[in-house]
């Protein structure tokens, strides 16, 4: 079992608020990762989890017992660092063996179980050998043996990922997926990539100032992002944003600003019927445009000027002026498009998204 | 490393090198040569034969052998060996805990405890030998080891206490965090994760503080005074300078046999003690 509860969790360093009343529930076998920019109070929620940091007020509780008051030890969870903090004066076999020499475990025991690890994680022949004489790659594995020997409740992970280098990290982010799926172990995962968040995640918790500012599946996040902050955060490049008006024409409903006029597509339409006359956001992912030749009536068009054009092999990425603001369309590798072309681009009317212009939470 | 022409390297490194050298070891060389030269070519050099002040023909143990065999050199040795590790391993004891304590316990005040802690170190023992003089007179404690023991710990920990304290600073956080999650307690973390991580900055602390007290003189010169008490500093200049006379010879042999613990203490760990003082925690 390893089902965790926030409940109403605070934390205040000294006058900081670094931690405003976050309640979660992350259910047992779960992988849940928490996303935010950097001080947005998830490495501070994960440590309040672990025990590492005091909670100013609210409860935390391990299926079903409440850990406030409890030391690390006592909580039966796991952490990997972002560091890895492997003990420097002892070999890879006593890392791995600490915790289980800690709580008294038969000499058998512990080799089994080290073996064990070292035998998913591939680091058998590494047993003898110090921290300082591995490679980054090893010394990850290393951390993460030294938590799975333990077969604790809960898996913490702080930002394990970010010291190694980009090949690494995907190739390390595939088999702590795999991991998870064999060990079954609940994890709460940390990390400022939303790629990691977005793969890793069965849910993911975005997280801004302190703040929850959803918690959703990953595609849940994708396609219906609850405010401007996550619909900016998740997805890459990030969505397109264009304050608008919105305006009656002829019964439909059209958005403008000084270089946009699109009419809204009914479903958009539906939605904003109440915010006539008012500034929204629109929001539109740089997927969700296309580059027509030609005047494609069914769906929002307008016009941009093409000012740099990214290559990247599977797309291209076109950073385009429009009016006074700079949108990002990724397009078909194959489209022929050169800088300072005129071109006309449509949305994807099912895909686009609004935003109150004031509160930022989606219309 | 210097670039460029063979001379460059000469004029910029060997030269300087040697010159730096000369100037440290001489010393220790004029003790040596002294220590083993016949009284007449000490005293009246312009009769000996063959004279050169750099070197001698006729090298003789007699200043060692009237070191140990007519003054207490002996139990100088003795006595300074004990003072000297005793109040190491009071200051280290005391230094490790209270290091530990102001870098890693968020009590209120650490800061300024560990600045008032430093402070204790500034003041000057030509000034603090006096009340102490005075405590050791009230604890009946003059001309025992136990005054020496019991005092150099007020210069010693202050030393140790900073030198651990920024050492501990550069040991990582989560290295204890995670063996607090492992299993352990605040005590067995520190126990087994962080001294062990820090024992290069802890022989550097036990090195400084035993040639300090090794080499102490003021404290040394007042509270003991009986000869069979002393230890080698006050010993030797007490013993073999009396009045206007000076027993050169013996007086060097005293002087290069009292360094040479300390060299060999220096010798055996000198690589920690750098990475003790720079600070470096591998990984």
């Amino acid at each position: 079992m390893g089902q965790v509860v926030l409940k109403g969790i605070n934390k205040f360093f000294d006058s900081v608020h670094a931690v405003k009343d976050v309640n979660l529930q992350i259910r047992d076998k779960e992988f849940m990762v928490f996303v935010g920019p950097s001080g947005c109070g998830k490495t501070t929620t994960l440590r309040m989890i672990a025990g590492l940091e005091a909670i100013s007020s609210g409860d935390i509780s391990i299926d079903g017992n409440v850990v406030n008051g409890l030391a690390p030890m006592d909580r039966d969870i796991a952490m990997v660092f972002q560091n890895y903090a492997l003990y420097p004066h002892m070999s890879v076999y006593d890392n791995m063996a600490f915790g289980l020499k800690m709580r008294k475990f038969e000499k058998p025991e512990i080799d089994k179980r080290v073996l064990e690890a070292a035998d998913i994680l591939g680091i058998g022949e590494l047993l003898k050998r110090r921290p300082r004489q591995l490679s980054g790659g090893q010394r990850q594995r290393v951390a993460l043996g030294r938590a799975i020997v333990r077969h604790p409740r809960v898996f913490l992970f702080d930002e394990p990922l970010s010291n190694l280098d980009a090949k690494l990290r995907v190739q390390m982010r595939v088999e702590l997926k795999k991991l998870h799926l064999r060990l079954g172990t609940t994890a709460i995962y940390v990390t400022h990539d939303q790629v990691e968040a977005m793969t890793l995640g069965d849910r993911v918790v975005v997280m801004k100032d302190g703040v929850v500012q959803q918690v959703g599946e990953p595609l849940e996040l994708y396609n219906r992002p609850a405010n401007k902050f996550v619909a900016g955060f998740i997805g890459s490049p990030a969505m397109n944003f264009a304050a608008v008006t919105v305006t009656e024409a002829n019964g439909s409903l059209i958005a403008e600003n000084s270089g946009l006029r699109i009419k809204l597509p009914d479903e958009a339409a539906q939605r904003l019927r109440g915010h006539i006359g008012r500034k929204v956001m629109l929001g539109v992912r740089p997927e969700d445009l296309t580059v027509t030749g030609s005047v494609d009536l069914g769906h929002p068009c307008f016009d941009a000027v093409i000012e740099v054009v990214e290559q990247l092999g599977s797309e291209i990425l076109l950073d385009m002026k429009v009016g006074e603001s700079i949108m990002v369309a990724s397009v078909e590798p194959t489209a022929s498009v050169r800088v300072g072309d005129k071109l006309r681009v449509a949305m994807r009317p099912t895909r686009l998204h609004v935003f109150d212009a004031q509160t930022e939470a989606a219309i | 490393m210097i670039e460029g022409a063979r001379w460059r390297k000469w004029v910029f490194f060997y030269v300087p090198m040697a010159l730096f050298l000369l100037f440290l070891l001489f010393p220790f060389y004029w003790m040596v040569i002294t220590s083993v030269r016949p009284d007449g070519e000490l005293y009246r050099p312009w009769n000996s034969s063959n004279y050169n002040p750099f070197w001698t023909w006729k090298p003789t143990w007699d200043h060692v052998r009237y070191l140990f065999e007519e003054t207490l050199f002996a139990s100088w040795l003795w006595n300074t060996t004990f003072i000297a590790l005793a109040s190491t391993a009071i200051s280290l004891v005391c230094g490790v805990f209270a290091g530990y304590a102001l870098s890693r316990l968020n009590f209120p005040f650490a800061g300024s405890l560990g600045t008032g802690i430093f402070i204790t170190y500034l003041v000057p023992q030509t000034l603090l030998f006096i009340p102490l003089a005075e405590i050791i007179r009230n604890y009946r404690l003059g001309d025992t080891p136990w005054s020496l023991i019991l005092t150099y710990p007020t210069f010693l920990t202050p030393f140790c206490t900073w030198l651990m304290m920024g050492y501990f600073k550069a040991v990582p956080k989560e290295l204890e965090e995670c063996a607090r999650i492992d299993g352990a307690s605040r005590w067995q973390a520190m126990l087994y994760i962080v001294i062990p991580v820090a024992i290069p900055g802890i022989l550097s602390a036990g090195i400084f503080a035993f040639t300090l007290s090794w080499n102490e003189f003021i404290y040394a010169l007042v509270f003991l005074s009986s000869p069979e008490q002393k230890t080698v500093p006050v010993g030797v200049t007490s013993e073999l300078i009396r009045g206007d006379v000076f027993y050169w010879g013996p007086l060097m042999a005293g002087a290069l046999l009292g360094s040479i613990p300390v060299a060999i203490a220096y010798s055996f760990f000198v690589e920690h003690y750098v990475a003790g003082l720079t600070g470096s925690v591998k990984g």
